[in-house]
């Protein structure tokens, strides 16, 4: 478990957020710029004292200000990746990876340097100097320098955000690895949604200061009472498991969690079993009351209507869906809503038009 | 007609005393840069100034004050006389002191300059890869720094070479213990020996063209911080 109480005012802002996070997986905190997510991450690392805090990672306290703990940074077994990869400019990538790995003693050590170099790909770049690299090459390099601390807790201050979107895709799948093959529980703070959605397994929200929800993320991003819910982005992840691959037209199948309802997507052949996580955005789920009609939208599945709320703009209402107890959003015109005389507990046919297929 | 003994007494001296000057000021100055360039304390200003005080005094202003600071009433002269030293008014020693505050800013200045220039977040990163902030300091200011310790070493070199002021009022004209360059073509000035002066005169300019000339030219645009 990590927790963390905290409690911090500067002029003109204030945090106060008392998180209660899982000790494994990517916890991803989560909010617009100003929302107090980076200050958070600096006071879990003691890079930032705040005046009240308790912060205790499994069995180790890093700070408790009632007692008058606080463990300097350099004393705690985190890993920090900062915005912009700030590797040393006066070494070499080698140098700059075995400056935290030879800081640490040798029965601590349990990420490798070849286990670094290959878990980011970083290999051909050791001899090079950081000013010849490419922002995507740098950041990794920085990953693996936070990694070679074996740290007990990694925290990842928005890694991708000074990237283009060409370098972020060429970052994302060696992040996913990081998350399937260590074993290292991560704090990933983002303002981007497509990259919670994509690594996160439990999700913080935060907005001036505040943690408006902490939960899983499947759950938390289907809830219709948060911000999120307002947003063009609004939607859920799947995550399914595959039960077949159509090789012919590449669909691939994936069956909902705990039910028989499956929906099809197009993909690369995968293994029957395999977990795949998806986002279903609530603006691609249209509502209808017939269930054969013949249509180009691939997914039908039959849903029961769960509640209701405004959504982006006044024409618009955000419909919470149940679909075999996978939660669904669907975002659709007022218009639509009176003419389907839809209702909470009736039951109709939500048609996907894409999903997003996101690990 | 060249250089005579005296003259070359002269230039060892001077080179004597600016090079001691320079090493320990190199010493006491970074951690007054240090502290200039990350305090937040409200002592930066009034220390930022009192640092800066000989970039605007006259030089005979700061030699009066040690002057009467080392002589035999002044509360250094005092502390001296009591460990049995006597006053270090007129002795090389008080040349050393005298130099090292006149050429204080010229070293502390460009310290910090390249220690602000670092910033933070190098800080940061070393903390986060368990580096103790004096390790840090040896292994990531002290490198990224190097620039402002070159700059800060020749200022501070060069300008306790050209000193004159100071040295004349607390150390006064003694053969080998404190008639440096410049109070030495002085002499010869005095003395009408103007053929000596040109000498000395003319190899102080070269020396200070050559000093300058190296600086300016080592000012590549550095790679900037990644």
């Amino acid at each position: 478990m990590i927790d963390a109480r905290l409690k911090l005012t500067y002029s003109g802002f204030g945090l106060d957020v008392d998180l209660h996070l899982p000790g494994r997986g990517v916890t991803a905190l989560f909010g617009q710029s100003g929302s107090g997510k980076t200050t958070c991450l600096r006071c879990i690392a003691g890079l930032e004292r705040a005046e009240q805090a308790f912060v205790q990672i499994n069995d180790e306290v890093w700070q408790d200000s009632d007692k008058g703990i606080f463990v300097p940074p350099h004393k705690r077994a985190l890993g920090y990746v900062f915005q912009e990869a700030s590797l040393f400019p006066h070494l070499s990538v080698l140098a700059n990876l075995q400056f935290g790995l030879k800081r640490i003693a040798k029965a601590q050590r349990r990420v490798d340097m070849a286990q670094a170099t290959e878990l980011l790909g970083i290999g051909h770049l050791l001899e090079r100097h950081p000013q010849h690299l490419s922002g995507g090459e740098r950041q990794r390099i920085g990953i693996a320098r936070a990694l070679l601390t074996s740290p007990k807790l990694l925290l990842m201050d928005e890694p991708l955000a000074a990237l283009d979107s060409q370098r972020k895709s060429e970052i994302l799948p060696y992040l996913q690895r990081l998350h399937d093959e260590l074993d290292i529980p991560v704090l990933y703070v983002s303002h981007a949604q497509d990259e919670v959605a994509r690594l996160a397994d439990h999700l913080v929200l935060l907005s001036d200061g505040k943690a408006l929800a902490s939960g899983p993320i499947g759950e938390t991003l289907a809830r219709l009472d948060l911000p999120l819910a307002m947003g063009d982005d609004a939607g859920v992840i799947i995550e399914g498991l595959v039960s077949a691959y159509d090789a012919d037209y590449q669909l691939l199948t994936l069956q909902l969690p705990d039910t028989l309802l499956s929906i099809r997507v197009t993909h690369a052949p995968m293994a029957t079993g395999q977990a795949l996580r998806c986002k279903v955005q609530a603006r691609d789920i249209s509502l209808t009351l017939e269930g054969n009609e013949f249509s180009s939208i691939l997914n039908r599945l039959p849903v029961t209507v769960v509640s209701e709320q405004p959504a982006d703009n006044a024409a618009h209402v955000l419909i919470r869906l149940d679909a075999g107890g996978t939660p669904l959003l669907a975002r659709i015109t007022r218009y639509s809503r009176d003419h389907l005389g839809v209702h909470p507990g009736q039951q109709l046919w939500a048609q996907i038009k894409a999903v997003a297929v996101l690990a | 007609m060249s250089l005579t003994s005296a003259d070359f007494a002269a230039i060892w001296l001077t080179l004597k005393l600016a090079s001691l000057t320079t090493a320990i000021l190199l010493v006491v100055g970074t951690p007054i840069a240090l502290w200039l360039s990350r305090s937040r304390s409200w002592l930066r200003g009034p220390i930022g100034a009192i640092v800066a005080l000989p970039l605007v005094l006259p030089p005979t202003v700061i030699g009066f004050y040690l002057l009467l600071v080392m002589g035999p009433n002044g509360f250094l002269g005092q502390f001296t006389q009591w460990l049995g030293l006597g006053t270090l008014t007129f002795s090389f020693t008080g040349l050393v002191i005298g130099s090292v505050l006149y050429s204080m800013p010229f070293v502390v200045q460009p310290l910090q300059n390249a220690f602000s220039a670092i910033g933070t977040r190098p800080l940061e990163v070393a903390a986060t890869l368990r580096a103790n902030p004096w390790d840090t300091f040896f292994s990531v200011i002290l490198p990224l720094a190097r620039p402002g310790f070159i700059t800060a070493a020749i200022l501070g070199f060069a300008h306790t070479v050209g000193e004159f002021g100071v040295v004349l009022m607390i150390g006064g004209n003694i053969p080998d213990k404190t008639r440096v360059v410049s109070v030495q073509i002085y002499d010869h000035v005095e003395a009408m020996e103007y053929a000596q002066a040109h000498w000395l005169a003319g190899a102080m300019l070269v020396f200070s063209f050559l000093v300058l000339l190296a600086l300016y030219s080592s000012r590549k645009t550095r790679a900037g911080w990644s």
